[in-house]
């Protein structure tokens, strides 16, 4: 990887184990990863690819080595951390603007009431009719998708994580998605004088082919190591 | 201010979901209700007898109906991963708790209010003691159930016997509030007991047992 300074890096893990039991999850990890890029995280099913990205969501801690994420420790800035796992981390009894209400609530607490404005604009942003009556379990597998990433964007995170997203699309579904992923990096940040002004994404997938025209760095994980960094000329 | 206003966010959450899917309250109404007339067949009580044993009743009645509740109470925030989002979220996690305990509360009290009438219609119950003392007796009783109830509940989160659990660490750790309610109860029916004492044993069991849990909330929210 090319020389980085910690002013540049959105993320690093140094020296990074994950261990459940006996089995390792994440062996020896130690990456940096530069603000503003994108990153495609390759690797059979088990090579810990969804692990690293909890780690960097800060949801899981390393047993052994350090993780700085966006300058700090992931759990302290898991708010401009933006998370889209396998499952779409939605009430299935809600709306999508009712979900996503509801956790602009508990982004933004101090506003008097959470901004629809906001959720609309997220929704309409993913391709969601922000005005659907119909609860998210109602939602085919591409809606609930979208309605997760929407989710994912609407705290407007400097570092998004996202786990699979192509999973379960058709083609025009994920073409659909990586021209969303591709807007959402040029989308203006909200000035509050601490974020820098690029977004950085980090994706795993098993479709590396979808997200090629996105990715400036590929890392290709085996067995709870990263086997190889390339980065990509765009 | 802002910590009341995301307690409150959650729990208007929790009440619009549990509109959505009535789960808990079908699940808790109905087996109150079984245990009520169930108990009214088996002992077929007279008014004096009654008196001494509707307390008892009426309690583990609401006990175990709470669990049948508290054991939903987390479920909606593990199906599709919410919880995650939620521990991503910059909004303290004692505030999810509380709004759970807060609809829980709403929940069991509903509950309540539904079987009250069927209580005094079975039983045959006339107070002869402060009546009126049930209005604190109740909401104090129902608050330590759902405080422990909803804490225990995420304690058990990533256990894989959580259904059965639950039950096997709140019943033991609730005797000292069961025990409370049910004397108190029983005072106020017989008149032969004044509540008070019992009341306030009440009173500090649920300050208590409130404090240590929104303290410890967090740890418990982020174990892996």
């Amino acid at each position: 990887m090319p020389e980085t300074t910690t002013t540049t890096l959105a993320a690093s893990l140094t020296g990074v184990s994950k261990l459940y039991g006996s089995f390792a999850a994440l062996r020896n990890v130690s990456v940096e990863i530069r603000a503003g890029t994108c990153v495609m995280v390759l690797g059979e099913n088990g090579a810990g690819k969804s692990t690293l990205l909890r780690m960097l969501a800060g949801l899981i801690r390393p047993t052994m080595g350090t993780v700085q994420v966006l300058h700090s420790d992931a759990d302290a800035e898991c708010s401009r951390i933006g998370y889209m796992s396998h499952a779409p981390m939605l009430y299935d009894e809600l709306t999508a603007l009712e979900n996503l209400l509801y956790f602009e609530g508990l982004y933004f607490p101090t506003a008097c009431t959470p901004c629809s404005r906001n959720a609309e604009r997220v929704l309409t942003a993913v391709g969601l009719d922000a005005k659907l009556a119909r609860p998210v379990g109602d939602y085919s597998q591409g809606m609930r998708q979208r309605a997760s990433l929407a989710r994912a964007i609407l705290s407007d995170p400097e570092l998004l994580l996202l786990d699979e997203p192509f999973s379960n699309l058709d083609a025009a579904g994920a073409a659909q998605m990586v021209s969303l992923l591709a807007e959402f990096r040029t989308w203006p940040m909200r000035g509050d004088g601490k974020t820098s002004a690029q977004r950085t994404i980090i994706l795993t997938t098993h479709q590396p082919q979808l997200a090629e025209a996105l990715a400036d760095t590929v890392i290709t994980m085996h067995a709870g190591q990263i086997v190889n960094v390339t980065e990509r000329a765009r | 201010m802002s910590y009341l206003r995301i307690v409150l966010h959650h729990l208007a959450k929790d009440l619009k979901l549990e509109w959505r899917s009535r789960d808990a309250i079908t699940g808790m109404l109905f087996f109150s209700l079984l245990v009520v007339v169930l108990f009214s067949f088996a002992f077929d009580p007279t008014a004096a007898v009654s008196r001494q044993i509707a307390g008892g009743i009426l309690w583990v009645a609401i006990l175990f109906a709470s669990v049948t509740a508290l054991n939903q109470t987390w479920t909606r925030e593990l199906r599709n991963h919410v919880l995650d989002a939620q521990r991503m979220a910059p909004s303290p996690a004692s505030a999810l708790l509380m709004g759970k305990v807060l609809a829980n509360f709403i929940f069991v009290t509903f509950i309540q209010i539904v079987l009250a009438p069927l209580f005094i219609v079975f039983y045959n119950l006339h107070a002869l003691g402060q009546a009126w003392l049930l209005l604190l007796i109740l909401p104090l009783g129902t608050w330590a159930l759902v405080m422990n109830g909803t804490f225990f509940a995420a304690l058990g989160l990533r256990t894989r016997n959580r259904e059965l659990l639950l039950p096997l660490v709140l019943f033991p750790i609730s005797i000292p509030a069961l025990l409370a309610m049910v004397e108190a109860t029983t005072g106020i029916l017989t008149g032969d007991v004044d509540p008070v004492l019992w009341m306030k044993l009440l009173a500090g069991y649920c300050i208590i047992f409130t404090t240590v849990c929104v303290l410890l909330f967090e740890t418990i929210l982020a174990a892996e």
